[in-house]
């Protein structure tokens, strides 16, 4: 009988080993004569438990993990194929509970199927919301998105029904459909895990969001730094069009909608939507002024919807189950799940999908497990590199947009960067200037200078030259930084180190102060 | 200046020119076709691209100077980069750019004498899970401690 057995293609697995672990079973079965269908899928996301091998059997797949190719014959000597006793077996891979508690909508196929496999896609449910979405209207389709409460994922957390209505309601001969997939925060993997675990779900959803708004052309704006996510999006992308899911005709309606993979090189303000745009036409990839709103005036200055991965890998599933049942999960204004991503020191690492509002303490200690080196969390930075450090008094918040931005803090991307007892703050504050400073774009001011003056002010405080007066020289600069920058680079990267400076005055060699500092 | 670069294949680059110039926003396109092809972005090939594209020269080089990946001189035969990124930084980043910058006698976007590999900064592979990390010529490896990372470069030394 053949086994089918699973090892990641993801890239996380990979670096752990996951080819070599894959050679290793595929010349182990050949020796033995056992025949085995190997599938190369995307992964579940429990990355301390990789390189992660699973065997499917009459109860489930069962799975063995973290597995090293020297593992491998003693794995068929254990009878591994069919689930045998190891010290490396899991159990059934979905009962490990990591995975079982989370709520896996964008991400329920990451990790089962094979990612380049249509036939696999539509055996798990794909393409069932462009099967409906063809039988709508684009302004039902776009209510539908609506409905949702879905709001961008890529951190600014706009309403995506909002602006696809926009884009829907302009007029003109050629529209687009962007995808940001400049995934340039630190901590955050969620789209890359997707695009390399399901790139299929993405094109559907692009596929939809052409549809809904009259869009024949998309691109997914691919950053450098994910070449297997490129390679994994072409094969699903030629699959596609080779089938009819893409194209002049999609299954026969008559509509049209082509895609392209655009490859960034590694500018990290191209996450910026203008700058991406900017980039898309062969251009410096400098911040755009708004208005005129990439809705109406765009790519090539075309009306454009700028949607990032996640965003857009919901769509498919909002199509299928309903707008409605997709907001049924989270909490207030937040609605739905949120791929959080856990990352840094922590012993866990890893993607947990789950409906907005767990706090942060839960995701730190019961999915996450503290950290790595085994000391204390001192500091967990959410949000990517422009989000704030919080502190261990903060850990009981939920989860969620409004609830973070009360206190100075962003859920952004959904990314946490854990820190142990061993971190300075002060440290992590002057890199955030001196990254704004690398990865400006140089059009305005407050970030462009201001950046670079902010690394000389740290520096200042830190060596003990003027320090009261040097803090209040960084808190005005943050200030100027926070209301006079074009795009949030500039405009956010006060809140790393205002929240450093706020919630770790020591690392600074500042006494804490008195009330609650703004 | 370009009088000191080394000789290019004009035809194959020309090729990459002509492929891709109808693409609309061909410039990106065009730019990684010609590194993927040989390494880096030719000045001499600003130009070419420059015609090809009724762009001015200004506007091509404005592009190719503002992408930290873009390179405008050969590349050594393997590319280091190692990540700055905060998870990273969070296990140990620092101490281990210490130790590539120390061992390899190179600072970022330098190549080693022997022309084996050169030293770039990046931020953020996206395998945050698994820090510190390292890209070695595209391929991603995770958990990487300075014996690991002597290992790897000592391969690529022997390697051609």
């Amino acid at each position: 009988m053949t086994v089918t057995v699973y090892v990641s293609r993801d890239s996380t697995a990979i670096s752990k080993g996951a080819d070599k672990v894959a050679r290793a079973i595929a010349f182990e079965a050949a020796k033995r004569g056992a025949t085995i269908d190997m599938v190369r899928n995307g992964s579940r996301g429990m990355f301390w438990l990789e390189p992660m091998v699973e065997v499917s059997t009459p109860e489930g797949r069962i799975a063995f993990g973290p597995v090293k190719p020297e593992d491998v014959p003693e794995l068929f000597e254990a009878n591994f194929l069919y689930g045998g006793q190891h010290h490396l077996n899991l159990g059934l891979t979905e009962e490990i509970p990591y995975f079982a508690r989370q709520q896996r909508l964008t991400f329920a196929r990451v990790g089962v199927t094979d990612p380049v496999s249509l036939d696999d896609y539509i055996a798990h449910d794909g393409y069932r919301g462009l099967a409906n979405a063809l039988k709508m209207t684009g302004a039902d389709i776009v209510e539908e998105v609506a409905t949702s409460g879905l709001r961008g994922r890529g951190g600014a957390a706009f309403p995506t029904g909002i602006k696809w209505r926009t884009v829907l309601g302009a007029a003109s001969d050629q529209k687009y459909i962007v995808c940001n997939a400049d995934e340039g925060d630190s901590g955050t993997f969620s789209d890359r895990m997707i695009m390399e675990g399901d790139p299929f779900v993405l094109i559907e959803g692009m596929t939809i969001a052409g549809l809904a708004v009259g869009a024949t052309m998309g691109y997914i704006y691919l950053r450098s730094e994910y070449p297997y996510a490129e390679v994994a999006l072409n094969e699903a992308i030629a699959v596609a069009n080779a089938r009819g899911y893409l194209g002049a005709d999609i299954l026969g309606s008559g509509k049209t909608f082509h895609l392209e993979v655009r490859r960034g090189a590694g500018a990290y303000v191209c996450g910026e939507e203008t700058s991406l745009l900017e980039s898309l036409e062969g251009k410096r990839g400098m911040v755009r002024f708004k208005p005129p709103l990439p809705a109406l005036e765009g790519l090539f200055g075309k009306p454009t919807v700028v949607n990032n991965v996640i965003s857009l890998a919901s769509v498919p599933i909002i199509l299928d189950q309903g707008g409605a049942n997709y907001q049924e999960y989270g909490m207030g204004r937040s609605r739905g799940t949120l791929p959080f991503q856990l990352g840094g020191n922590v012993k866990h690492g890893g993607l947990v999908e789950a409906a907005f509002g767990m706090t942060i303490r839960e995701l730190l200690y019961d999915f996450g497990g503290g950290t790595r080196s085994g000391r204390p969390i001192r500091a967990v930075q959410i949000g990517g590199p422009l989000g704030a450090y919080v502190p261990e008094s903060q850990f009981d918040l939920p989860l969620d947009y409004e609830a973070l931005a009360a206190e100075n803090a962003m859920l952004g991307h959904g990314g946490l960067v854990v820190f142990d007892d061993t971190v300075d703050l002060a440290q992590m504050a002057r890199f955030a200037m001196e990254f704004c400073a690398i990865e400006s774009c140089g059009k305005c001011t407050p970030c462009r200078i201001g950046s670079t003056r902010g690394v000389e002010v740290i520096d200042r405080i830190v060596e003990g030259t003027e320090r009261p007066r040097q803090v209040i020289l960084l808190r005005e600069l943050c200030d100027t930084m926070l209301s006079g920058s074009l795009c949030a680079l500039g405009g956010m990267a006060p809140y790393p180190v205002l929240s450093a400076l706020n919630h770790f005055p020591e690392d600074f060699g500042v006494s804490k102060p008195a009330g609650k500092a703004a | 200046m370009s009088s000191a670069q080394p000789a290019w294949d004009r035809d194959k680059v020309l090729g990459i020119i002509n492929t891709l110039k109808h693409k609309p926003g061909a410039l990106m396109p065009i730019l990684h076709g010609i590194q993927d092809s040989i390494g880096y972005v030719p000045d001499d090939a600003v130009p070419l691209m420059a015609e090809a594209l009724n762009l001015s020269r200004a506007e091509v080089h404005g592009t190719i100077t503002f992408y930290h990946h873009f390179r405008t001189t050969p590349p050594g035969r393997h590319k280091l980069e190692i990540c700055r990124g905060e998870a990273c930084q969070a296990v140990g980043a620092n101490a281990l750019v210490a130790h590539a910058r120390k061992t390899l006698g190179v600072d970022f976007h330098e190549t080693t004498t022997d022309g084996a590999v050169s030293l770039e900064q990046v931020f953020c592979l996206g395998n945050c899970a698994c820090s510190p990390s390292i890209m070695v010529d595209g391929e991603v490896v995770g958990e990487v401690s300075a014996d690991n990372l002597d290992a790897i470069v000592d391969s690529l030394r022997t390697r051609q």
